[in-house]
C-alpha cells in the first residue's frame, strides 16, 4: 500500500525545495496531534525563558501563611514555606526543561556517536560496541541512577550527565540500524570510491541522512529525561539550590502537604510534568512515525518501555 | 532443536557476562565514591593509627586489582559486607524487604495486565472509534504521570473515600489483638492495594498499545476469517483465536518491564512508607549507607537479568522461530 498508491509529486514541486519553516508547517498540518503538542511545548519554552519576568512573586519570597489556600491573589495557593505555588511553577519550568533538553542532548551525543561508529564501520567494532550496549540496556536505570547520584553528589550537572549516560543505549541501537542502511547507498559507495575520508563521509553524507531521526529520538528522550529528573529530585538527590517541578513534588510530600490536604501544592507540578511529557511524546511520535521506516512494519518496531502509537494496519474486514 | 539449544546457551552466557559486568560496575562505582570507610564522617575522632589499622582490616591498603579480586570472591560467596547503619550483614537486611515487596509487585503487575489487555482488546476491536481513541489516550495519559505524583494523588483522593491505609505494611495493633489469620491477610491486602494500583496505572498504557497492535495484526490473519466463517461469536474469536496469538509480546514485555517496576517501587514505597526493597534503597540513600546500596543494586540487577533470561527462554518455548 505504501509506495505504489502514493500520489506522484509533480516535478516542479520537487525542484522547489521547501524552506525549513515551510516544511515544519506542513509537517504540523499533516499531524494535528504534533501541532497540539508543539503549541503546548512552545508555551512551556516561553514560560521557561521569560517566566521570571512575569512571575507574580519571587521564588523564595514568603508572601502568606503556610499552605495558604488558593485565592485571587494566589491562584494556586501557597506552599509549605508560604511561597506562591504559581510562581514556583513558573520558575521551575526553566530547570526542568533545561535538565530534560540537556540530558537528551548528552544521550544523543553519546548514543549517536556510538551508533554511527558502530553502524558505519561494522565488523568487530560494531560487535564490541553493540555487546556493550546490550549489557547496559539491562541495568535497572533508576537504581543505577540513584547509586551514581548519591556517590557523585547533588548537582544539576551530575543529573544531566547521569540521564545522558543512562539513555544513550536506546539511541545507539536505533542510529546504528539506520546508519547501516545509509552506508549501503550508492552515493556513499561513490564517495568512498572517489577516496573521501571516513570523517568526510560520516559528516557530509551519513549524518545529514540520519539527522531527522536523531532529532525525533532526542525529542522523545527529553520526555524520559524530565521523568527521571522528577524521580531523582523526589528521592532527595536533586540539586538543592534550584526550584524544579520534581523538587516541588518532593517538598510538598516531605513537608506533609497531604495531611494538610493541600492539593494545590502537589497537583500543579505533576500536571505540568504530565502535560510536557505528553506534548513531547505527541511531537516525537509523529516525527518518528514519518521518519523511521522500521515503524511502518509494526512487528519490526522495538518499543522499549516507550509509547508510540502504531501506524495502523488495514482494518479487519 | 539443536539450533534451539545453542540459542538458549548463548542467552545463558549473555546473562552470566551481564551479571559479571554488573558486579564489576558496582565495584568501580563505589570506588569512585568520595572518601572510604575510614573517612571523617564514619569515623569521627579516630586517631591516625586506628584509621590505618581499619584500612588494613578492610583491605584498603592493597592495590586496586587485589581489592577487586577480594571483592569478587566475597560477592560470589554472597557476602556484601555489613550495613553502616544497623551493622548487620547486608544480605539478611535485604531479605525481609524483598519478601514484602514481591507480593505487592505481583498484584500491581496483575492489575496492569488486566487493565492493559482489556483496554487493548477494546481499542483493537473498536478500532478508530471513540472507544479506541479514549483507551489509547487514557493509557498514554497515565503513562505520562510521574509515578510518585500519581501515588500522592491516590492518597489524596482515593484513600479517604475507600477507607484504605496509606502507610506501612500492616496494622501494628492487629498482631496483638489475636484477630486471626484471615483478618491479618485482609489487612495486608488493604495496605497493598494503593501501591499496587499505582504500579498498575502507570504501567498499563504500554500494555494497551502492545495488545492493541498485536491484536490488530492477528485480526487481519486468515484464521480469523476462517473462525468467522465457522460462525463463532465475537467473544470466541477474540479470546480463543486473536488474543491467544497476540499474547506473545505481552508475556515478554511483562518480564522486561521488571526493571521499570523495581525502579518505580522505590518511588512508590517511599510515598506509601511500605517497608520493601524500594523504601530500603530510599533510606540507604538518605543514610549514605553504601554497602546496603551496593547490595540492593546488585540484587535488583541480578533479578532483572534473570528475568530477561527467563523471558528469552519463554519466548523460545512459545515461538521457536526466534533462533533463526
Amino acid at each position: 500500500m505504501s509506495f505504489i498508491d502514493a500520489p506522484m509529486t509533480p516535478l516542479d514541486e520537487v525542484r522547489k525545495s521547501p524552506s525549513r519553516l515551510r516544511s515544519l508547517l506542513s509537517f504540523l498540518r499533516k499531524h494535528p496531534q504534533a501541532a497540539i503538542g508543539f503549541v503546548i511545548l512552545m508555551l512551556f519554552v516561553f514560560i521557561a525563558i521569560f517566566g521570571p519576568y512575569f512571575a507574580p512573586y519571587g521564588e523564595r519570597e514568603q508572601v502568606g501563611p503556610i499552605f495558604g489556600t488558593p485565592s485571587s491573589a494566589h491562584p494556586l495557593g501557597l506552599d509549605d514555606g508560604g511561597i506562591d505555588v504559581l510562581s514556583l511553577l513558573i520558575y521551575g519550568a526553566r530547570v526542568t526543561l533545561i535538565v530534560g533538553f540537556a540530558g537528551a542532548v548528552v544521550a544523543m551525543l553519546v548514543g549517536g556517536s556510538i551508533g554511527i561508529i558502530s553502524g558505519y564501520f561494522g565488523g568487530k567494532i560494531d560487535n564490541a560496541l553493540m555487546r556493550t550496549t546490550d549489557y547496559f540496556l539491562v541495568l535497572p536505570d533508576l537504581v543505577l541512577m540513584i547509586v551514581v547520584a548519591s556517590i557523585w553528589g547533588r548537582s544539576l550537572r551530575n543529573i544531566i550527565i547521569i540521564i545522558g549516560l543512562i539513555y544513550w543505549t536506546f539511541m545507539a541501537r536505533l542510529i546504528r540500524a539506520q546508519v547501516k542502511v545509509v552506508r549501503e547507498r550508492a552515493y556513499v559507495k561513490r564517495a568512498q570510491a572517489l577516496g573521501a575520508t571516513h570523517t568526510r563521509i560520516i559528516f557530509r553524507h551519513v549524518i545529514p541522512q540520519i539527522a531527522p531521526l536523531l532529532l525525533a529520538q532526542t525529542v522523545l528522550m527529553v520526555a524520559l529525561a524530565i521523568f527521571l529528573e522528577t524521580a531523582i529530585s523526589f528521592l532527595g538527590l536533586g540539586d538543592p539550590s534550584v526550584a524544579s517541578w520534581g523538587k516541588m513534588i518532593e517538598t510538598a510530600f516531605s513537608r506533609s502537604a497531604i495531611s494538610y490536604g493541600a492539593w494545590w501544592a502537589i497537583a500543579p507540578p505533576g500536571i505540568a510534568v504530565a502535560l510536557v511529557i505528553m506534548a513531547f511524546n505527541m511531537v516525537g511520535t509523529a516525527a518518528e512515525d514519518s521518519l523511521n521506516p522500521r515503524l511502518r512494519v509494526s512487528h519490526l518496531a522495538r518499543r522499549h518501555f516507550r509509547l508510540r502509537p502504531l501506524p495502523d494496519k488495514e482494518p479487519p474486514k | 532443536m539443536r539450533a534451539g539449544w545453542s540459542y538458549v546457551g548463548r542467552r545463558a552466557v549473555f546473562a552470566l557476562i551481564t551479571v559479571l559486568i554488573a558486579i564489576s560496575l558496582n565495584f568501580v562505582l563505589f570506588r569512585l565514591a568520595p572518601g572510604d570507610r575510614t573517612s571523617a564522617l564514619r569515623c569521627q575522632g579516630c586517631t591516625q593509627e586506628f584509621k590505618q589499622q581499619l584500612r588494613i582490616d578492610f583491605g584498603l591498603d592493597k592495590s586496586v586489582p587485589e581489592q577487586y579480586v577480594i571483592y569478587l570472591n566475597q560477592t560470589l560467596r554472597g557476602d556484601f559486607g555489613r550495613s553502616f547503619v544497623t551493622e548487620q550483614p547486608v544480605i539478611s537486611e535485604l531479605w525481609q524487604p524483598i519478601k514484602n515487596t514481591l507480593p505487592m509487585i505481583l498484584l500491581g503487575t496483575i492489575i496492569s495486565i488486566m487493565l492493559g489487555v482489556t483496554t487493548g482488546v477494546i481499542a483493537a476491536w473498536r478500532r478508530n472509534t471513540l472507544a479506541d481513541k479514549a483507551t489509547v489516550w487514557g493509557g498514554i495519559l497515565f503513562y505520562s504521570l510521574p509515578t510518585q505524583w500519581l501515588a500522592l494523588m491516590l492518597i489524596l483522593y482515593l484513600a479517604g473515600p475507600l477507607n484504605l491505609p496509606t502507610s506501612d505494611i500492616a496494622d501494628p495493633y492487629l498482631a496483638y489483638s489475636n484477630a486471626g489469620a484471615w483478618a491479618e491477610f485482609v489487612d495486608r491486602l488493604k495496605h497493598m492495594i494503593l501501591p499496587a494500583a499505582t504500579i498498575g496505572l502507570v504501567l498499563f498504557g504500554e500494555y494497551t498499545l502492545i495488545v492493541r497492535s498485536s491484536m490488530l495484526e492477528a485480526l487481519g490473519e486468515d484464521y480469523i476469517l476462517t473462525a468467522r466463517a465457522k460462525g463463532l461469536s465475537n467473544w470466541e474469536i477474540i479470546t480463543q483465536h486473536a488474543l491467544r496469538n497476540s499474547m506473545l509480546p505481552i508475556v515478554t514485555l511483562v518480564f522486561l518491564s521488571l526493571g521499570f517496576i523495581f525502579g518505580g517501587t522505590i518511588l512508590i514505597e517511599s510515598v506509601f512508607n511500605y517497608p520493601g526493597i524500594g523504601l530500603q534503597i530510599y533510606e540507604s540513600v538518605g543514610n549514605r549507607d553504601y554497602p546496603m546500596l551496593q547490595g540492593a543494586f546488585l540484587l535488583l540487577t541480578v533479578v532483572i537479568i534473570l528475568m530477561n533470561f527467563l523471558a528469552d527462554l519463554l519466548y523460545f518455548k512459545l515461538d521457536p522461530r526466534v533462533t533463526e
